[in-house]
């Protein structure tokens, strides 16, 4: 991927063949991987930025939400794939949408029971996880045309994938921001924290950041990729 | 009235939607290319927040409180197909309007912003009247934060900059200084006394 | 968006394709039914948890701005004195105060919620108010967006907290610049978060404003240990029916009005 795909989610993977038999194991693995690092979706796709900054001015929040999208999101895709012959086209988009409001709000009476401080912090921003492109686009993309086995591999590597940004992006804010991780103290009381990365401009550049970081490694590669063409160009 | 005045200017600078709440970031990257797409998409949006306000006082006043567990349900689908709604009508009456606002309307109504002024707004417990000075503020704060953008980013478009830094990740970085911008507005309301 | 913006326009002309409006709208409904009984059965079951946790985070709240209180009560103003939530009625009140007791029975304090506009965001507060000595006893922030490292001391710092121990009401609270706190109805303003300490305290003159008339017209029928009067609603010979949950704690604890926001 030579830049990062201006694509919507629709731009992923779905057009591969769906209901390939011989090496499914493997395929199972590559639709788990893919989110987790090729088509990250925070990290290379940009999707779900609402959520991802808002939440994550510390790392246990950044955790909330993360495992709150994932159950979301491997929920609504077993439910989508199991039903996809069902549904007719036409109203597919207001079912998912039904479906994906619903496991919403049983995660949010969920956190809300077991987790009342934690749901405190998160407020809106759990109901929002509604609205998160990220979401409706693995439904509308992947989970609509492929079986449960496959879209299941692919929400949880999705999933997995945006906590792991989640908890990054987090970490890295928490620590700067407070000098703390996990609302463990790290570096003592002589250290003088970087309070605006705890604040929104904060999440706006230090993802700024990330992303900048992630292009280089990519240019990197390419570069590298290119003078390894050459090399073997001149030796032929 | 200084509540009301509160509520609106909070939305607009102090806790502007997409510079301090991080709401509608996708049309905030997305549509800012340019300025009067910006702009017009800016409005459509404070449109589709009033009819939301609207919709969510009604739901919260005649539904809710006897089945409170379809909040977010009934928000989402009774805003979007209001908002088609609204659009049919448009469309029928006023051409003109429709082609300002109209391609835009079915895009906003499913972006976060929406549904999380209907989430504050209950939240929050505003009446009627808060709820729509609450609208026209985070509305009207929506479309300067997207103007700003899209002029900030007009102005870049043509400078040199490294290739690894084009794209998503400057207009993040624009967005941060943008955001430490409107942090100077905090405290306009309450240094006074 | 893309996937999203499709919706509309295709469900506007439903029908124009092959499947059966019935069957759209059937599969719509069905899709409809499964959630809302999912909804109903998780809401069912939470619900208790989600009560109690309000209920635990709001009596805590109260009983720590009130300290000696064990007990607490909810009171709305009805016009002429402050009843019960219980007795209230139909009638919805949009504030109410915590009415706290101490081991005896006897009325401790009231706890007062109240917001206004802070620094950053809208701060929430609560705090107590002792109608004997006419002191604040107790301040606690339940809600605030101030700037981490200035304007959270509000509540994190130790210190200003100390103001709100014994602070008279009388003539009024004002807050003054940090370290020249000379009088009991004086808040001493913490250093680089001026504007914040300010917010607080206009926040607590306001709820002053509202309450401390009404506590004070409420107190003159109170009787001798501190329950309260003979209410509105019982002079006029109505009974006021027990309620099937034990006491306040299941009731409408919406502390926080909106605590889930930000």
């Amino acid at each position: 991927m030579p830049s990062i795909p201006a694509s919507s989610p629709g731009g992923g993977s779905g057009s591969q063949g769906s209901g390939v038999a011989d090496g499914d194991w493997e395929r199972v693995q590559a639709e788990f991987m893919k989110g987790i690092w090729k088509e990250n979706p925070v990290f290379v796709q940009v999707l779900g930025m609402c959520p991802m900054l808002a939440v994550t001015n510390s790392a246990v929040n950044a955790m909330a939400m993360g495992a709150a999208t994932f159950f979301v999101l491997v929920g609504s895709s077993f439910l989508v794939s199991l039903l996809r012959n069902f549904i007719p086209r036409q109203v597919r988009i207001s079912t998912y949408i039904v479906i994906i409001a619903t496991f919403v709000t049983v995660a949010d009476f969920t956190l809300q029971a077991l987790l009342p401080d934690i749901h405190r912090e998160l407020g809106a921003f759990i109901s929002l996880i509604v609205v998160n492109c990220l979401i409706l686009g693995r439904q509308e993309a992947f989970a609509s045309k492929n079986t449960v086995k496959h879209a299941v591999a692919d929400a949880v590597g999705m999933a997995g994938g945006f906590a792991i940004a989640l908890l990054c992006l987090g970490s890295v804010r928490e620590i700067l921001g407070s000098g703390s991780l996990f609302g463990v103290s790290l570096f003592g009381s002589g250290y003088e924290p970087w309070v605006i990365m705890i604040l929104p401009p904060g999440g706006f550049i230090m993802l700024g950041l990330i992303l900048l970081f992630f292009n280089w490694l990519k240019s990197r590669r390419a570069h590298w990729l290119q003078s390894l063409d050459k090399l073997g160009e001149g030796a032929r | 009235m200084a509540e009301l005045v509160w509520i609106f200017f909070s939305a607009l600078l102090i806790n502007n939607f997409v510079l301090s709440y991080f709401l509608g970031l996708c049309p905030f990257f997305g549509v800012s290319g340019r300025l009067d797409t910006a702009f017009r998409l800016g409005l459509a949006t404070l449109f589709v927040m009033v009819i939301t306000v609207v919709c969510a006082w009604a739901l919260n006043t005649f539904v809710l409180p006897y089945a409170p567990y379809l909040r977010l349900i009934s928000f989402i689908l009774v805003i979007a197909s209001t908002v088609q709604f609204v659009e049919m009508f448009i469309k029928k009456v006023s051409p003109a309007l429709f082609r300002a606002l109209g391609i835009f309307l079915p895009l906003i109504t499913t972006n976060c912003a929406i549904l999380g002024l209907a989430l504050f707004m209950t939240n929050r417990e505003y009446g009627l009247l808060q709820g729509l000075v609450f609208a026209l503020g985070a509305g009207a704060g929506f479309t300067l934060a997207l103007v700003l953008m899209a002029g900030l980013r007009q102005e870049t478009e043509l400078s040199s900059v490294p290739s690894i830094v084009k794209g998503t990740a400057m207009n993040l970085l624009m967005a941060g200084i943008l955001s430490l911008a409107f942090m100077g507005f905090a405290g306009l309301f309450s240094a006074g006394s | 968006m893309n996937q999203q913006q499709s919706v509309l326009p295709e469900s506007a002309n439903l029908g124009a394709d092959q499947p059966s409006s019935l069957r759209l709208i059937s599969t719509l409904g069905l899709a409809g039914l499964i959630s809302g009984l999912c909804l109903v059965g998780i809401y069912t079951i939470t619900l208790p948890r989600i009560e109690a946790n309000k209920a635990r985070t709001l009596k805590e709240a109260v009983l720590q701005v009130l300290p000696g209180s064990v007990s607490m009560e909810e009171l709305v103003w009805n016009g002429q004195g402050l009843i019960p939530v219980e007795q209230a009625g139909e009638a919805s009140y949009t504030e109410s105060i915590y009415a706290a007791y101490n081991r005896d029975g006897s009325l401790v304090g009231y706890a007062i919620p109240e917001d206004g506009a802070g620094f950053q965001d809208t701060i929430r507060l609560i705090y107590g108010y002792r109608p004997d000595s006419r002191e604040i006893v107790g301040m606690r922030v339940l809600e605030s967006r101030e700037t981490p490292g200035l304007g959270d001391k509000i509540y994190k710092d130790q210190a200003f907290q100390e103001n709100f121990r014994a602070l008279s009401v009388s003539p009024e609270v004002v807050a003054v610049k940090h370290g020249s706190k000379n009088a009991p109805n004086q808040v001493d303003c913490i250093t680089g978060a001026t504007i914040s300490s300010k917010a607080v305290v206009r926040i607590l003159r306001q709820g002053n404003q509202t309450w401390l008339e009404r506590i004070d017209k409420s107190a003159s029928g109170t009787t001798e240990n501190g329950k309260l009067p003979g209410v509105p609603g019982a002079r006029n010979g109505e009974v006021s029916v027990p309620s099937a949950e034990p006491g306040i704690e299941s009731r409408r604890p919406a502390l926080p009005a909106g605590s889930q926001g930000r």
